[in-house]
C-alpha cells in the first residue's frame, strides 16, 4: 500500500466520521412549510422545545413533543417551532437555552425539572423572552412554570390494581423521592386501598428516570417479591414489558402504551401538554401572558388515563369512570384527609382537601407503603 | 416460586453480558491490546441486533448481526492500533464516543420499537428439579454459552498450544516474533474474537434483557467488563464469577429494597469499580502476583523489525 492513498483513506474516513457525529448531535429545525410567497404576513412567532430524553422515548419527552406538534396544528404558520432533544440537565442546558434565546425565540419550555437553574440565570439576560419550566418552582417576571397532577391517573390506575391484583401486592419503580413521585405512589397506593384494604405497594428506586435495563431489573425485583400489578414513574416501556414476560400486570406512563404489551397492559396514565402549550403561545400572541404557575390536571384535559384493558372488569371499569368524572367537574380530590403515613403519622386531618402547598411539600409514604424514603 | 432461587435466577441473566464482554476483552488483554471501546462496541452490536431481529424477525439474526457489528468495530480499531500502532488507550476511548454516537444515530428510527414475542427458555427435564430448576435452568441459551465459554477460554489459554502462541504476543511480542510467530496477526485475531463477544454481550441486552433499543442501552457495562478483566486478574473463569458477583450486587439491591431494607443505591453502583481499585491495589502491592497473571506487553505497541 502506498502512503498518500492511505492517507487520502484516513481523511475520508474522519470526514465521514465527524459527519455522522454531526448528524447525530440531535439538532433538528422543523418548519411548518416555507413561507415563500407571502411577504405581507407577519413574522411568525418564534418557539423552542427543550427535551431532556430522544423524542422516541415513547415517554416524558415523546409527550412533550406531541405538544408542540399539536401546537403547529393549531397556528400553522403563524408559529415557527424549534425542539432540541437529549440535553443533559447540567451546564449543556444553560448554553442551549442561551443559544435558543439569542436565535431569537420569543417563547422558549424547558421540560424538564432540572433545568431550573439553568433557565432562571438565563431570563434574567433576555427581558423580551418568555420563558416556560416544567414541574420547577423558581419564578421571575419572564420565567413561569406549569405542571401536571399525574397523581390523579395514578390514583385511577390504583383502583384498577386494586381489583386486578391476586397477591394484594403492587409494585411501584421509583426514579427520585422527589414529592412529584412520592404524591404518585401514595395515590397509587390510596386508590387501590379504596377499593381493597388489604393492599400494600412495594417501592424500588433506581435513581435515573430513564435506564431501561435497570427498570427492568427493578421491575422483576418487585414480581419476584410478590407484586403482581406495576406501576412506574420512570421514561421507558420496560417495566410493562417486564410485567408482560413474567405474565403479570403494569401500566403505560407518559403516554399511551398499549402497543408494547397487549397482555399485560391494564391502561395508561398520559398527559397531554398540548393544551397548555396552545394557550402559553396564544398569551404570547395576544400580549396576556405574565408570570403565573399553572398546574392542570384531569379537569383541564391535561392528565388522563386511557386504553383501559378489556380484561377489567365492568364494574371496575365504571367505578373509574365515576372518579373520573368527579376529577372533571372538580368535586373530587385524591388527597382528603384522613391520611396516615406508614410510620402511623397523620398527615392530613379528617375531610379535609389538601392544597397546593400542602401537595408541594409531600416527603412521606402513606400506610400501606412497605419501605422508606431514601436521606437525601 | 422461591425468593432465593429467583434472585440466583436474575443475577444469572444480569452477570451474562457481563461475562460474554469481559471474557471477549480478556482474550484482547491476553495478546497485549487493551480495548477501552468495550461500551462503544456493545452499543453498536447492540442496535445493530435489534435491527437484524426487528426486520428479520428471528433473535438469532439478531445475535449473528450484532457479533457482526461488534467485529466490524474491533476490525476498526484494530487496523489501527496494531498496524498504524496508534495509543491503544486513546483509540479505544475514541471508539467508544464514536460507538455511542453512532449507535444513536443508527437507532433513532427504532426508539419505542417491540421486537416479536419470544418463547421463554427451558432446559429439558432439569427445569422440573426442585430449587434449581427455577434458579439455574430457566435462562437464555447465551447463558450456558457464557458458562461454557468461561471453562472453554480457561483450557484454550492454558492447555492449548495456539494459547500459548497468544500468551506469548501479550507476554513478549519481540520473542514471539523472534521465534517466528506473526504477531499482528494473532493480536488481530484477538481484537476481532473480543470485538464478537462484546458484540454478543450488547445483543443480548437489546434483545433478550431489555428487550428495546434506547440510546445509551448499555449504560456502563462495557466499563464493567473492562473493569472485571483486573478485577479478575486475567483468569477466565474468576472473570465468569465476577460478572455474576457484579450482576448478583444490583439484584440484590433491588431485592433488598422490596423487602423494606435501604442500602444507599448509589454505593452500590460504585462496588464493582471500588472493588477493582482494591484488587489493583492489592495486586500491584504484590509484583509476584501481577507477573502471574497480568500480561507482560499489555497496552504495548508492536513494531515489527524495530
Amino acid at each position: 500500500m502506498i502512503d498518500p492513498s492511505r492517507r487520502s483513506w484516513l481523511k475520508a474516513s474522519v470526514i465521514i466520521a465527524a459527519a455522522l457525529l454531526a448528524a447525530a448531535c440531535g439538532k433538528k429545525e422543523e418548519a411548518p412549510a416555507p413561507q415563500a410567497a407571502a411577504p405581507a404576513k407577519a413574522e411568525p412567532l418564534k418557539a423552542a422545545w427543550v427535551y431532556v430524553g430522544p423524542v422516541g422515548d415513547a415517554g416524558w419527552s415523546f409527550a412533550h413533543d406531541l405538544g408542540r406538534k399539536a401546537v403547529e396544528a393549531e397556528y400553522g404558520d403563524k408559529v415557527k417551532t424549534t425542539l432540541v432533544e437529549k440535553v443533559p440537565e447540567g451546564a449543556d442546558a444553560e448554553r442551549v437555552i442561551r443559544d435558543l434565546a439569542a436565535q431569537g425565540n420569543k417563547i422558549i419550555f424547558a421540560t424538564s425539572f432540572g433545568y431550573m437553574e439553568a433557565m432562571f440565570k438565563v431570563a434574567a439576560d433576555f427581558p423580551d423572552v418568555r420563558f416556560e419550566h416544567a414541574t420547577g418552582y423558581k419564578t421571575a417576571a419572564n420565567m413561569r412554570l406549569y405542571d401536571s397532577k399525574f397523581y390523579e391517573p395514578s390514583y385511577m390506575a390504583g383502583v384498577i390494581a386494586g381489583k386486578m391484583t391476586r397477591t394484594n401486592t403492587l409494585g411501584f419503580v421509583g426514579s427520585f423521592p422527589i414529592p412529584e413521585v412520592l404524591r404518585n405512589i401514595n395515590a397509587f397506593t390510596l386508590g387501590a386501598q379504596s377499593v381493597n384494604p388489604k393492599i400494600k405497594t412495594k417501592v424500588v428506586w433506581i435513581n435515573t428516570w430513564f435506564d431501561p435495563p435497570k427498570e427492568s431489573d427493578a421491575a422483576q425485583s418487585l414480581i419476584n417479591g410478590g407484586a403482581d400489578v406495576l406501576l412506574q414513574n420512570t421514561d421507558s416501556t420496560a417495566v410493562l414489558q417486564t410485567a408482560d414476560k413474567n405474565g403479570k400486570f403494569a401500566f403505560g406512563w407518559d403516554s399511551d402504551m398499549s402497543g408494547f404489551a397487549q397482555k399485560a397492559h391494564l391502561a395508561s396514565c398520559v398527559a397531554n401538554w398540548g393544551g397548555y402549550y396552545k394557550k402559553a403561545i396564544k398569551d404570547v400572541m395576544d400580549n396576556t401572558w405574565k408570570t403565573d404557575r399553572t398546574v392542570w390536571g384531569v379537569k383541564e384535559g391535561m392528565n388522563d388515563l386511557v386504553k383501559v384493558a378489556d380484561v377489567v372488569p365492568d364494574d371496575v371499569k365504571k367505578k373509574v369512570d365515576e372518579i373520573k368524572q368527579g376529577m372533571q367537574a372538580g368535586t373530587f380530590e385524591v388527597f382528603t384527609g384522613p391520611i396516615v403515613d406508614n410510620t402511623g403519622k397523620e398527615q392530613l386531618a379528617k375531610d379535609t382537601k389538601a392544597d397546593q402547598e400542602w401537595k408541594d411539600k409531600v416527603a412521606f409514604l402513606v400506610k400501606g407503603v412497605e419501605g422508606t424514603i431514601p436521606a437525601k | 416460586m422461591n425468593e432465593v432461587a429467583l434472585l440466583i435466577a436474575a443475577t444469572i441473566a444480569s452477570g451474562t453480558p457481563l461475562a460474554l464482554a469481559g471474557l471477549g476483552l480478556l482474550l484482547n488483554e491476553k495478546a497485549g491490546v487493551v480495548n477501552l471501546g468495550a461500551e462503544g462496541m456493545m452499543l453498536v452490536a447492540a442496535i445493530a441486533g435489534f435491527a437484524a431481529a426487528y426486520h428479520g424477525g428471528s433473535q438469532w439474526i439478531g445475535f449473528s448481526a450484532g457479533a457482526l457489528a461488534g467485529v466490524a468495530m474491533a476490525a476498526v480499531f484494530g487496523w489501527l492500533v496494531i498496524w498504524l500502532n496508534t495509543n491503544q488507550y486513546a483509540t479505544g476511548l475514541a471508539l467508544s464516543l464514536f460507538g455511542t454516537g453512532l449507535s444513536a444515530f443508527v437507532g433513532i428510527g427504532y426508539v419505542g420499537k417491540k421486537l416479536a414475542e419470544r418463547s421463554t427458555f427451558e432446559v429439558p427435564g432439569l427445569v422440573h428439579l426442585p430449587f434449581l430448576g427455577d434458579a439455574v435452568f430457566r435462562q437464555h441459551p447465551l447463558a450456558y454459552f457464557a458458562m461454557a465459554l468461561a471453562l472453554g477460554i480457561a483450557w484454550f489459554l492454558y492447555r492449548s498450544p495456539a494459547g500459548l502462541i497468544l500468551r506469548s504476543v501479550g507476554e513478549a511480542p519481540e520473542s514471539a516474533h523472534a521465534l517466528g510467530i506473526e504477531v499482528r496477526g494473532i493480536r488481530l485475531a484477538a481484537v476481532l474474537a473480543g470485538g464478537a463477544l462484546c458484540g454478543l454481550a450488547g445483543a443480548f441486552l437489546s434483545l433478550v434483557y431489555a428487550p428495546l433499543w434506547v440510546e445509551g442501552l448499555v449504560s456502563g457495562r462495557g466499563w464493567i467488563a473492562l473493569a472485571l478483566t483486573t478485577f479478575a486478574t486475567w483468569r477466565p473463569a474468576r472473570v465468569l464469577a465476577g460478572a455474576y458477583l457484579f450482576g448478583g450486587v444490583t439484584m440484590l439491591q433491588f431485592q433488598l429494597q422490596s423487602e423494606g431494607v435501604q442500602i444507599a443505591s448509589q454505593l452500590l453502583t460504585m462496588l464493582p469499580y471500588l472493588a477493582t481499585v482494591a484488587v489493583l491495589a492489592l495486586i500491584s502491592r504484590n509484583p509476584a502476583w501481577i507477573r502471574i497473571n497480568m500480561p507482560g506487553a499489555l497496552g504495548k505497541p508492536f513494531h515489527p523489525g524495530a
